[in-house]
């Protein structure tokens, strides 16, 4: 490596040459660039031979080098997949795009409330929207993921009533289940959780009801549940599940997929307490992961919402007779105000994903929502149907199930991985083995469908299938 | 001084969406076997039937687009000048967007099999084995979302390695001096952790003996930037790294101000066990009016890497790259799936593009051209800068007070943050709270921005400043070129008043 001397003319930045360096230079009184960094003791400096590859400053080098390594990625678009598991692929409208690709939301940082009014407004509309499709008023902007919202929730709940334990569905996403413990803190620790989980009907993960009436007591902070879950199910006891907690003083926790709600039975007309869920559905690209995004809603009641832990926007008057602007509201209780003694701790880290989500809920309206609701579960069902003619295969979920269904391949006498690779041969990607779920569901995978499978798409599944199988 | 150039924003009074459009009206239809009610009366169980429709706006594709617009064009949005500091305000390569937007990319499933998206994964990895280079860290991890994200990794990192050695019921404290970042005592607090924070003294820094008295067989590790936001970079980092590990304490370094530093420090030569970049902020990718789609990108020394959260990259004998667990031990998972992929190949590109003499210019010019604006601005009457007797080259950030302006005028710094956004500046970084310099302002002016958009950044400080003195309404009743007015209410903590819905909204006000 030769020594480090700088870039001259780099396009990402303008005083790259030698008189603009120069100048400044004048300006600030130094004699060379070494001189500006005399805060640094000489035994910090590094002499490190850095061994970086060639640097690529010509655009169209860069773009060809990077664009031949990421052809050799397989993608939703050009295979038929059937794998959910947390991460769904919705059609994503054109202008979502177009929108969350202009500059000015793409590129800057927070401004002031007066300067910034339109993301701003974005983001209330995001919050605002979401309010609708959930019927609940109070509403945060988005943390990192479902899985960091459920566990946020949780302690929230433990703040709001001083208890330390929680019970969550012993079926729960791998990802999820694994974000919530590492919430849930350690026991050697202050503001630990104790989890405990709850049985489940182990072909569609609902909630036994019957154990959860023995496992609530006067401990426990929150139930968490969801709707759909784990398993694909909408959760047929949900305002039972409510109610049996409120008797007990513990706040009741439903995470639900937005994109249902045109057609399923919102968490605000059951009353629960706290609800959290995924974002991600609404207009977001699966983005090899970096997709997800979750949200904490509730009632707008005092004593939840002095706990959440996230931004909020809020409509504010401005010195104008009766113009709106937005601001933030309730930053005092948050990290960046008050540090350790904060709610948890905020991130801001996806909040592109709110104005993606925004545009998707203005695009689809009350009767988008009601399409796509009843288009995936009409797919699901489909599904369900199609699969189950296929000799070697049976499909376990009895209950009502939205994008995803449980599928055994006990009888086949194949493992999961051997016809996952089989269908990969043929272009499809498989559902994902759900043995490392539950040990329970050994020989059995989670298929899923949307809104952008076509009857054939089924079909060519079902014929691989049977090959595979036969 | 020369004139300003104007600036106005666009006035589109755009309502609230959900008051728009009209019944009937569609932005996008799906395409349905039988009718919606057919299909719900037979696969939907009236119990989770949805009862009433939803209220959302009915509109036109046409129209949900012109409102976005409208809104984005009443965003001032870095589209004239943004020294946002800690922020590192970066062009974000376009080229890079065209990449990630990529069905390669964009349409790639988390959970696929990892033989079916080697090319991301192979970037993952250069992209790890390059920022160990620039660190000294032995492996790097991309799951988590944002650098606060990383914070807490790292704080629940702490805790299952100190789990791990049996002495977590002992180790409970994290150290951290006033001047890291909230998320730093914050994330500390959540994984369970006590917090112990040090004031600075007169150079600007905590001092060591401070630091040795607060360190024990309590400390679980020490948490701290260097530089701070301040620009001032603590001397005698590498003594305090020593005494934290005497003490039996791991050390984090948290590189959100590594943009000054880029090629001069290594994180692992000055003795830290961890550290953490911020890809949306000092690598190029977009922070898309906060953080991102984020990544504050973890890295740590081999003995702390058994401890990462999965999915972790491995090459197999054929050379294939593969995606394992994480050791039962370790954090499981702060967020699901391995991380902001399209950020870590953004991030890629960027550095790809720099090359090492790229970052070595890209640091030099950041630090050059705040000490350039450090010149003029201390020339503007009523601004001084914070720690004035520390008389060093400040890094690539100064503090600057106008408490001399505030007392001489009655205008706040928050007006005259107002004021600058009027001459097409967006809003600059003050101070994270608590601010111990009153009445703060912090410009970054990294490596982006061309002498003429300093001089402008500086010019509208002056003139706003000059306002200040002259004609001090003016500035306390800006901004006038916005959308909208300056926002009258200073209180938004009251139940009665809050909405952050419009259904909260309707219900509290109409």
């Amino acid at each position: 490596m030769n020594k480090l001397e700088g870039f001259d003319g780099h396009p990402y930045m303008a005083n790259s040459n030698e008189q603009a360096r120069q100048a400044m230079l004048d300006a600030v009184g130094a004699t060379n660039l070494d001189q500006l960094f005399e805060q640094i003791p000489q035994d910090n400096l590094t002499d490190h031979q850095f061994s970086w590859p060639k640097e690529l400053s010509s655009e169209h080098e860069l773009f060809q080098v990077v664009n031949k390594l990421l052809l050799r990625n397989q993608h939703c678009e050009d295979n038929l997949s059937f794998i959910g598991s947390g991460a769904y692929r919705h059609y994503v409208p054109a202008i979502v795009d177009t929108v969350i690709g202009r500059s000015e939301f793409l590129t800057p940082v927070f401004g002031t409330s007066s300067s910034d009014q339109g993301r701003m407004q974005a983001w209330f509309e995001f919050t605002s929207q979401l309010g609708e499709l959930l019927d609940m008023e109070f509403v945060g902007l988005p943390v990192y993921s479902y899985g960091a919202a459920i566990g946020h929730a949780l302690r929230m709940a433990a703040r709001v009533n001083g208890r330390s334990k929680v019970i969550i569905p012993e079926i729960l996403d791998p990802e999820k289940m694994a974000v919530v413990n590492t919430y849930a803190g350690h026991p050697d620790l202050d503001g630990h959780l104790e989890v405990i989980t709850c049985p489940c009907d182990i072909q569609t993960g609902l909630i036994d009801t019957d154990q959860l009436r023995v496992l609530l007591n006067d401990q426990v902070a929150a139930v968490y549940f969801e709707s759909p879950n784990a398993l694909g199910s909408l959760e047929i006891n949900a305002s039972e599940i409510i109610q049996i907690a409120r008797t007990q003083g513990v706040l009741s926790i439903m995470g639900v997929d937005p994109i249902t709600l045109g057609i399923v039975r919102s968490p605000g007309s059951l009353d629960c307490d706290i609800c959290v869920g995924s974002i991600a559905s609404l207009g977001v690209h699966l983005n090899s992961g970096g997709g997800v995004a979750g949200f904490i809603a509730s009632r707008d009641e005092e004593r939840l919402v002095r706990q959440f832990p996230t931004l909020q926007v809020s409509l504010a008057k401005t010195t104008k007779q009766g113009e709106l602007g937005f601001a933030l509201t309730l930053f005092e209780q948050s990290s960046y105000a008050a540090r350790e003694e904060g709610n948890d701790w905020t991130g801001n880290g996806v909040y592109l994903w709110a104005i993606a989500a925004s545009v998707y809920m203005s695009l689809l309206g009350p009767e988008g929502f009601r399409e796509i609701g009843a288009a995936v579960l009409q797919r699901t069902s489909d599904l369900k149907r199609s699969l189950a003619s296929v000799n070697g295969i049976q499909v376990l979920s009895p209950g009502t199930n939205f994008r995803e269904v449980v599928v055994s391949f006990r009888d086949s006498g194949k493992s999961i991985k051997a016809i996952n690779d089989a269908l990969l041969a043929r272009g499809i990607f498989g559902g994902c083995d759900l043995a490392v779920m539950d040990s329970r569901l050994e020989g059995c995978a989670l298929y899923c469908v949307t809104e952008l499978h076509s009857a054939e798409d089924i079909d060519q599944l079902v014929q691989a299938l049977k090959e595979i199988l036969a | 001084m020369t004139e300003l150039k104007k600036y106005q924003s666009a006035v589109w009074s755009e309502p609230i969406v959900l008051t728009m459009g009209s019944p009937g009206r569609r932005g996008q239809r799906f395409a349905l076997d039988r009718p919606v009610d057919h299909t719900l009366g037979e696969l939907l169980p009236a119990h989770l039937r949805r009862e009433k429709s939803v209220k959302l706006p009915e509109l036109s594709e046409f129209e949900v687009l012109r409102h976005y617009e409208h809104l984005s064009q009443q965003t001032l949005g870095m589209m004239g000048v943004s020294l946002f500091g800690t922020c590192t305000m970066k062009y974000n390569p376009r080229v890079n967007e065209r990449l990630v937007n990529k069905p390669e990319v964009a349409e790639v499933h988390p959970l696929q099999d990892p033989s079916t998206f080697q090319g991301t994964l192979e970037i993952v990895d250069s992209f790890d084995h390059m920022l160990r280079e620039v660190s000294g860290m032995d492996r790097f991890v991309f799951q988590a979302g944002g650098g606060a994200d990383a914070a807490y990794l790292h704080m629940t990192l702490t805790r299952a390695y100190f789990a791990d050695r049996g002495e977590l019921g002992t180790r409970n404290e994290i150290i951290t001096t006033i001047q890291s970042h909230p998320c730093n005592p914050a994330t500390a607090a959540a994984a369970g952790f006590s917090v112990i924070t040090l004031p600075l003294e007169e150079d600007g820094y905590p001092s060591t003996e401070a630091l040795r008295a607060a360190l024990s067989d309590r400390t679980a590790a020490l948490v701290m930037n260097n530089p701070d936001d301040i620009g001032i970079y603590n001397p005698r980092v590498k003594e305090w790294v020593d005494a934290a590990h005497d003490a039996g304490a791991l050390c984090f370094y948290d590189h959100a101000n590594f943009n000054g530093v880029m090629t001069r420090i290594r994180a692992r030569e000055l003795g830290f066990d961890a550290c953490m970049f911020m890809l949306h902020k000092t690598f190029g990718s977009p922070k898309s009016g906060s953080g991102g789609p984020a990544i504050g990108a973890y890295g740590c020394t081999d003995e702390l890497a058994k401890y990462l959260p999965g999915p972790l990259l491995e090459r197999t004998d054929s050379g294939a790259l593969t995606l394992v667990e994480g050791s039962d031990k370790g954090v499981g998972r702060i967020r699901e799936f391995m991380g902001n992929l399209p950020v870590v190949i953004r991030a890629y590109c960027w550095s790809r593009s720099m090359g090492i003499q790229g970052l070595r210019e890209a640091a030099n010019l950041s630090v050059l051209a705040n000490n350039y604006m450090e010149t003029r601005i201390l020339s503007i009457p009523g601004v001084s800068k914070a720690f004035p007797d520390n008389k060093l080259f400040r890094l690539e950030m100064t503090r600057y007070s106008l408490e001399k302006l505030t007392a001489d005028t009655g205008v706040t710094v928050l007006d005259i943050q107002n004021r600058m956004t009027d001459f097409g500046v967006d809003a600059p970084w003050l101070s994270h709270d608590p601010w111990f310099i009153p009445e703060p302002i912090t410009p970054e002016a990294g490596e982006l921005w061309s002498r003429e958009d300093l001089d402008h950044w500086i010019d509208a400080l002056a003139q706003s400043c000059e306002e200040a003195y002259a004609q001090p309404e003016l500035v306390k009743s800006a901004p006038h070129n916005q959308a909208i007015h300056k926002l009258s209410d200073a209180q938004f903590s009251d139940p009665d008043t809050w909405a952050t819905t419009w259904r909260s909204y309707t219900r509290k006000y109409q």
